[in-house]
């Protein structure tokens, strides 16, 4: 149940964030920022090829070089097993991961790591990277996900057999695996339909864009412990991750968390972190790596693109009848793209009686995607929305009203097959009806998008430490990287629970030895998860506290009550004591007992599904195409707002990227598969001049598993941009677009095309 | 290659160190003299991370050499406070939560530093354009923004 609003002293206030001055300083120490004594540079050897049988590796000349103190390939690391492993949000094969860190026989992608190597300097890495002489014999490759279904196309696993289809294939093909969802009968409701819509889209692959590049520093000392130090979203995932690849007891190693400079699902695996303990144990001296921006495009993981097909009908009045999509998904190199996900997603926001959903995870020779915010959901969001925005708009009904006449609500069931309990879909709706911004008046080449989205989030394993120093200061021990402002929340939520001044609470991101295992920092989990072991933790320690002083009263601890941070007798009948604060608990406490603390150790269930709704203005320029935003407004069911700085944050950081997603972003190969703008220049995230304000619109269904009504907020603002610039851009121009980026020459072609 | 001396005044100090000729000033200002707080995203002037002010100027230390700021000076974020004394956009930056993970934050600083001791008026557009070379993947730009309009009225208010 939730707390009482009683009106709160510390959740929802915009306080300081614990480790704000170390950023605005310079003091933060991410992951390239630490030197060890001795410490050694490394660097990879990046295949050239997008598919390459690997002939032989030929480190002597490298090694020869003075200053080379190591030199690792694929054989220096155990061949692992075949078994599946969650990573982020999504699952791998174990022994794919292994060969997504290093390539063992062939090479599966330009960018592919095939050996790495550690030198006293930089230069003399470089030097000796370029020494190492990989002889490869080069085959035919495919990138785009429906050339790589194709009979003939060049098969890049030859032991992967569709799996999810039955009989099992007798043929090994590039389709990893098959999904479907659905419920009612999707015949019948296309039947029923008077308005009948079904589209072809595409979306491009696009990166996580993460302003800090993976970095990492290793050190493996003579005993075989491991200290490793690294910018990712959950150091628990690295210690098991390079546990296992690397046949280690995750007893001797320790990972530290060093601040991450964004993630967004992109550092929910490991690339560097085996391969700098490799280095580590062979020169017996402290690695560090750290990508360019060039390797962390060519080498680590975007999201999917995809090619889909989805199909709605609609009754005259606006209810939505059906609802048919299949969704064919790039997974890059290795099975494992968030088809599911998508597929789960595709249709959500609304009560649908009949839906079906069949999707594909796809092989080709592309960088391996990984979790990107809300893995899969905006991609299959942006086909439905585009599609429901255009059904609204021939129906002649307003795009909110038409969501309205469908939204999700409490009770919905949706066709995963979870039954909603408290959602806020329509309140997102009502309230971006209500915004000023959708009275505005429009202008000539102008339009307005509206787009919905859903997102489920997660829970997991979280653990919280609390500790009452001797002085009444309070020191907080968890362990999820802190990517956006968590400790805040974290702070705040301790210090509600405490009654105590929120600047006396010391949150820490704590090292791998020094707490339980926490599931990675993604799923939009750490502050419903971290935070719900951060509220019993802080229970505990009050409980504590009322015991010592029931003590110290000779009474019973049910006589003790605690409010505003004292503990005070519950009746008078329990005798007339003075209140006693926090602090004259902790000074006290070597009479009462020791150390006072208290911990929680949990897996949180019960993580609140969310939705929002997005308004997107633009203008298009009829002679070049180019699209400019004009207003943007984000509407979010975000449970409670703990810190509501850091909250709208999300859904305006999440907005923007899904803005570049929808105009700008995309790998793009070469003819023989390489990337061809592994680079901020040619790959253009959103700058500050391409963006107005976004006016972030928090509404508050509390989520009622939550003490405090948490729900997730991270992930849903990426997911109904794709689709709101795609229908301004369509009611600018007149004309609906369907790929993904809507670039000038795009935009141009596509209006031409229709004149 | 022998080491060329160069020396510098860094954050008002006089300092001295050792570079290979074709060694970054970003690279000399975080594995030589210590101080990391100057980011790299991209080694190629596309991020802004990097960010420093170099005899006034502002500069991405990725595209200028260690040995062009002999007999300069330079200016990194770890300069901007004066003592304990948060400097008003690293206050402002605090209160209005302009940065989540914060990598962008000291290249952020020092160029928006830059902006407002030239112009304490500036205008939306003047900022964005500003700081257009400052990319931040988290923040969608908004908080930013606001956090360097704000400080400028601020500054206004005090000096009028
Ligand atoms: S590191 Fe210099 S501009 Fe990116
Ligand atoms: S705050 Fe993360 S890049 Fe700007």
């Amino acid at each position: 149940m939730n707390e009482q609003p009683k009106q709160f002293k510390w959740v929802g206030t915009r306080t300081i964030r614990p480790d704000g001055v170390d950023k605005v300083t310079g003091r933060a120490m991410y992951g390239a920022d630490l030197t060890l004594p001795g410490m050694l540079q490394g660097k990879v050897v990046r295949s050239p090829h997008a598919h390459a049988r690997i002939i032989s590796i030929d480190t002597s000349a490298a090694e020869a070089l003075t200053g080379v103190k190591a030199v690792v390939t694929a054989a220096d690391m155990p061949e692992a097993d075949s078994k599946l492993v969650a990573a982020g949000e999504a699952m791998i094969n174990f022994r794919d991961l292994a060969h997504n860190v290093i390539a063992r026989d062939k090479v599966l992608y330009d960018g592919h790591a095939v050996a790495a190597v550690a030198a006293t300097t930089n230069d003399i890495a470089e030097r000796a990277a370029a020494l190492i002489k990989v002889k490869y014999e080069v085959l035919p490759h495919v990138i785009d996900v429906l050339e790589a279904m194709k009979d003939d196309a060049p098969v890049l696993h030859d032991n992967m057999f569709t799996g999810g289809v039955k009989p099992k294939p007798e043929k090994a093909s590039n389709v990893a695996n098959r999904v479907e969802f659905g419920m009612g009968d999707v015949e019948a409701g296309f039947a029923a339909a008077d308005l009948i819509i079904e589209r072809k889209f595409t979306t491009e692959p696009v990166h996580q864009a993460y302003i800090e590049p993976h970095a990492v520093v290793a050190d493996m000392g003579q005993d075989g412990k491991v200290d490793v130090w690294c910018s990712s979203q959950g150091h628990f995932m690295v210690r098991s991750f390079c546990a296992g690849l690397l046949k280690i007891d995750m007893s001797k190693i320790k990972v530290s968390a060093a601040e991450i400079g964004g993630g967004f699902g992109g550092k929910t695996t490991v690339y560097l972190e085996p391969l700098a303990i490799m280095l580590s144990r062979k020169a017996g001296r402290p690695v560090r790596m750290a990508m360019s921006r060039e390797e962390v495009f060519r080498g680590s993981g975007p999201t999917s693109g995809a090619a889909m097909t989805v199909k709605i009908g609609a009754t005259k009045d606006g209810r939505i009848t059906a609802g048919d999509a299949t969704l064919y998904f790039q997974a890059g190199a290795f099975p494992g793209s968030p088809v599911g996900p998508a597929c789960m997603t595709a249709f959500t926001p609304y009560n649908l009686d009949n839906v079906r959903v069949v999707g594909f995870d796809v092989v080709s020779n592309r960088q391996k995607v990984v979790a990107y915010r809300a893995p899969g959901a905006p991609i299959s969001e942006y086909a439905v929305e585009s599609i429901v925005d255009e059904l609204a708009s021939k129906l002649g009904i307003d795009p909110i009203d038409f969501r309205t006449k469908n939204a999700a609500l409490e009770g919905t069931k949706a066709a995963y097959g979870v039954t909603f309990g408290a959602i806020g879909m329509q309140e997102t709706l009502d309230a971006a009806k209500a915004t000023e911004h959708y009275k505005i008046p429009l202008g000539p080449n102008q339009g307005r998008g509206v787009a919905s989205g859903f997102w489920f989030n997660i829970g997991g394993e979280s653990c919280a430490g609390i500790r009452i120093n001797e002085d009444g200061t309070v020191a907080l021990s968890e362990g999820s990287p802190d990517i956006g402002g968590s400790r805040a929340s974290m702070a705040i939520m301790a210090a509600e629970v405490l009654g105590i001044d929120v600047n006396k609470v010391k949150p820490t991101v704590v090292d791998t030895d020094a707490i339980g295992y926490h599931f990675v920092t993604g799923g939009s989990r750490v502050t419903f998860a971290t935070g719900m072991a951060v509220v019993d933790a802080s229970k505990a320690v009050v409980d504590e506290m009322r015991a010592r002083v029931a003590k110290v009263w000779e009474v019973d601890i049910e006589g003790v009550v605690w409010e505003d941070g004292h503990a005070r007798p519950a009746s008078t009948n329990v005798g007339d004591f003075d209140p006693m604060s926090l602090a004259e608990i902790a000074a006290i406490a070597n009479k009462t007992g020791g150390p006072i603390s208290g911990h929680a150790d949990i897996n949180a269930k019960g993580a609140g599904p969310a939705f929002g709704t997005h308004i997107c203005d633009v203008e298009v320029d009829p002679e070049t195409g180019f699209v400019t935003v004009l207003r943007y407004t984000a509407v979010q069911d975000v449970g409670r707002a703990i810190h509501p700085g850091y909250v709208e944050g999300q859904l305006q950081g999440g907005a923007a990227q899904g803005i570049g997603w929808a105009l700008n972003e995309a790998y793009i190969y070469d003819k023989n598969g390489c990337v061809d703008n592994p680079g901020f220049l040619d790959y253009r995230v959103p700058v500050a001049s391409d963006l107005p304000m976004i006016d972030a619109i928090l509404v508050e269904v509390p989520n009622p598993t939550h003490p405090f009504g948490v729900r997730g907020v991270g992930e849903v603002p990426i997911i109904p941009p794709l689709a709101a610039v795609n229908n301004a851009v369509a009611a600018a121009t007149g004309t609906r677009f369907t790929a993904l980026p809507l670039s000038p020459p795009a935009i141009l072609a596509g209006m031409a095309a229709k004149n | 290659m022998a080491k060329q001396h160069i020396t510098t005044t860094i954050n008002g100090e006089e300092s001295e160190y050792l570079c290979e000729a074709q060694e970054t000033l970003l690279d000399v200002l975080r594995d030589q003299v210590g101080l990391t707080g100057t980011k790299e995203g991209c080694s190629s002037g596309d991020c802004g991370a990097c960010s420093v002010m170099l005899d006034g100027v502002l500069v991405c230390s990725c595209l200028v050499l260690g040995v062009e700021a002999e007999g300069k000076t330079v200016e990194t974020i770890e300069g901007m406070a004066d003592g304990d004394e948060l400097h008003p956009l690293q206050q402002k930056f605090l209160e209005e939560a302009a940065l989540q993970c914060g990598f962008c934050t000291p290249g952020v600083l020092v160029a928006a530093k830059a902006l407002l001791d030239m112009n304490n008026n500036p205008t939306e557009t003047e900022v964005r354009y500003w700081l257009a070379g400052n990319l931040c993947r988290c923040t969608g730009y908004d908080k930013i923004i606001r956090a360097v309009m704000d400080t400028a009225a601020d500054m206004r208010g005090a000096s009028a």
